[in-house]
C-alpha cells in the first residue's frame, strides 16, 4: 500500500493516478499510517502549510523511517521541497533526503504557470518521447550534490531528479495521463 | 462538427491554459483560504497555515455592518499584501466588473473571486472568465449556477452560504443542494440530459460531462459563515474539498489561535479527537447574525444571476 500524505494539496489526484495505474494507494494524515506504508508520496499544494501540520506530530521522522528503510519515496511541488536539503525564499531547512538547493515560487506567480512539453530528458530511464510538465507557482531547484541524478532539465534547471529510492519532480506528474514518472517512482519499490 | 464561414465549435476546457487554472484549484485542496484585508492580517494568516490569502476591502461583516458600496481592494493594499507572504494570494472582484478583473490580473494575484460579497457591476452578466489568463472562482447555490459560472470559465467553484453571518446554515444547504443534484443527474439516461440542462439552466456539455462523472468538473469549495473549527469540518464532511473563512477569523478574539485551529480542523475533519483538540480554549468566536433573520434585500446570496 502507498501513502499519499494528505496534509493538504492536491493528494487525491496523486492518490487517484496511482489507483489508475492498479497500484494500491490511500491518504495518510499521521506518522503511524506513514510508518505503515510501503511508498509514500508527497504531493503538491503549500509547503509552509505542511510544515504547520507537521509540527510537533512525529510525522517527519516517520518520513525519514520510510526513505531510510528504502521503500519509494516521491516528491511533487511543495513535496520536493520537503525533500530538499536547503530551501530559499525564505530561507529554511527541508528534510535533507535529496542533497540539494529548492528555490520557492522561483518562476513567478500564477501566471507564469505552464504545460511544458520537456525534451532535455534522460532517455535510459524515460524514453525519448517529450515528457509533458505541469508547472504550477513551481520551485526551481538551484544546485544539486553529485549525487543526485538529474533525469530531465527545463532551460537547462533540473525539475525531475533522483537519489536512490527516492525522487522529486518540480512538476505534477498526477496531472497528466503519461505514465512515466509514476512507472520510475514504483520503480524503487521493493519486491512486494 | 463542419466549420460555418470559419467558425469552429472547440471546447476550451481541454486547453493547457483551463489546465493549469484548475491545476492551482487541486493544489489548494484540503486547505483554508483566509480573507484579509492587509500585509498584517495576511502574516497572520500564512503563520497559522493558511493554503491561501483572499485580499478584500473589507471583511463581510464589516460590509454588513457599515453597508455603502463593496469594491475591489485598493491597489496599494494588494501590493502590500502580495510582498508579505509567500503562499498564493487570490483578490475579490465585483461580479462583472470587467475592468477590476483586469487590474487584479495586471496585479498577478493568484486567484480572481468574482464575488456577490462585494456589491455587484452588472445585474445581469459575469465575466467571461476563459479570456483571462488569471485563474476564477465563483460562488454558487446550487447546480446550474455553478455549472453557469464553469461555462463561463471558472476553474473553482465554492458555495455562497451567506458571508458575514457566522452563520452556516446557507453553506450547508448549498453543499447539500449541488450534491443533491449532481447524484440525480447520474440517473438519468442521456435522453433526459437536454430537458435536465434547460431545468437547470446549465451548458449541456457540461451537464453531460456531470452526469458522466457524477462530480464537478472542477474543485468544489465551501464558503460563507464559517465561523469555527466545526463549521470547517462540517463543511469537509459534507464534501467540500476546501474552506474559506472570512468574519470568522479576525471577528473572533483570538484570530491567531482560531485561524490555525480551523486549519487543523480542516486536515483532520475525520478525527473528532483533533477537532476537539482543535477547539479547545479558543477564545470568543464572532457573535453573528442568524442567517433565518435577514430579509432577502439584506442576503448577499441572491447577487449573481
Amino acid at each position: 500500500m502507498i501513502g499519499v500524505l494528505a496534509l493538504q494539496g492536491d493528494f487525491e489526484a496523486h492518490v487517484d493516478a496511482l489507483r489508475r495505474a492498479g497500484v494500491a494507494a490511500r491518504e495518510v494524515r499521521g506518522a503511524d499510517e506513514i510508518l505503515d506504508s510501503r511508498g509514500l508520496v508527497l504531493p503538491g499544494g503549500e509547503s509552509t502549510t505542511f510544515r504547520k501540520l507537521m509540527d510537533g506530530t512525529g510525522i517527519e521522522d516517520a518520513i525519514l523511517t520510510v526513505a531510510r528503510r528504502g521503500d519509494p519515496v516521491l516528491g511533487t511541488c511543495a513535496g520536493a521541497i520537503l525533500l530538499a536539503r536547503d530551501v530559499e525564499g525564505p530561507p529554511s531547512q527541508g528534510l535533507g533526503l535529496l542533497p540539494m538547493t529548492v528555490v520557492r515560487n522561483a518562476y513567478g506567480r500564477q501566471l507564469d504557470s505552464s504545460i511544458v512539453r520537456l525534451t532535455d530528458v534522460a532517455p535510459g530511464a524515460l524514453g525519448e518521447e517529450p515528457l509533458e510538465a505541469v508547472f504550477i507557482r513551481a520551485p526551481r531547484i538551484s544546485a544539486v550534490d553529485p549525487s543526485v541524478e538529474v533525469l530531465a532539465r527545463r532551460d537547462g534547471d533540473p525539475v525531475l531528479v533522483r537519489k536512490g529510492n527516492v525522487t522529486a519532480a518540480t512538476f505534477h506528474p498526477e496531472l497528466t495521463d503519461d505514465r512515466r514518472v509514476l512507472d520510475l517512482f514504483l520503480s524503487g519499490r521493493p519486491c512486494a | 462538427m463542419t466549420p460555418i464561414s470559419g467558425f469552429q465549435l472547440t471546447s476550451p476546457f481541454a486547453s493547457d491554459e483551463f489546465r493549469v487554472k484548475v491545476g492551482l484549484a487541486e493544489m489548494l485542496k484540503g486547505g483554508v483560504i483566509m480573507d484579509v484585508v492587509d500585509a498584517d492580517q495576511a502574516k497572520l494568516a500564512e503563520d497559522a497555515g493558511a493554503a491561501a490569502v483572499m485580499a478584500l476591502e473589507r471583511v463581510p461583516a464589516d460590509i454588513r455592518r457599515d453597508g455603502g458600496v463593496a469594491r475591489m481592494s485598493p491597489v496599494a493594499k494588494i501590493r502590500e499584501i502580495e510582498s508579505a507572504v509567500s503562499i498564493p494570494v487570490m483578490a475579490k472582484c465585483r461580479i462583472g466588473h470587467l475592468a477590476e478583473a483586469r487590474i487584479l490580473e495586471s496585479l498577478e494575484v493568484d486567484f480572481i473571486d468574482e464575488s456577490e460579497v462585494l456589491t455587484p457591476a452588472d445585474g445581469e452578466n459575469h465575466v467571461y472568465k476563459h479570456d483571462y489568463k488569471v485563474p476564477f472562482v465563483c460562488g454558487c447555490r446550487n447546480l446550474g449556477e455553478a455549472l453557469r459560472r464553469i461555462g463561463e470559465g471558472a476553474a473553482m467553484i465554492r458555495t455562497k452560504g451567506e458571508a458575514g453571518t457566522g452563520d452556516i446554515v446557507h453553506a450547508v444547504k448549498h453543499l447539500r443542494e449541488v450534491t443533491r443534484q449532481i447524484k440525480a443527474l447520474t440517473l438519468l439516461t442521456k435522453d433526459e440530459w437536454m430537458a435536465a440542462a434547460k431545468n437547470l439552466g446549465a451548458p449541456f456539455e457540461l451537464v453531460a460531462w456531470v452526469a458522466t462523472y457524477g462530480r464537478l468538473p472542477v474543485p468544489n469549495f465551501a464558503a460563507g459563515g464559517i465561523a469555527t473549527p466545526a463549521d470547517a469540518a462540517l463543511c469537509r464532511m459534507l464534501g467540500a474539498e476546501a474552506v474559506f473563512v472570512g468574519s470568522g477569523i479576525f471577528k473572533s478574539s483570538d484570530p491567531a489561535k482560531r485561524a490555525r485551529a480551523i486549519v487543523e480542523a480542516t486536515t483532520h475533519f475525520q478525527d473528532p479527537a483533533r477537532i476537539v483538540k482543535a477547539s479547545e480554549d479558543l477564545g470568543e468566536g464572532m457573535k453573528g447574525i442568524e442567517a433565518a433573520k435577514l430579509t432577502e434585500a439584506e442576503q448577499l446570496q441572491t447577487r449573481g444571476w
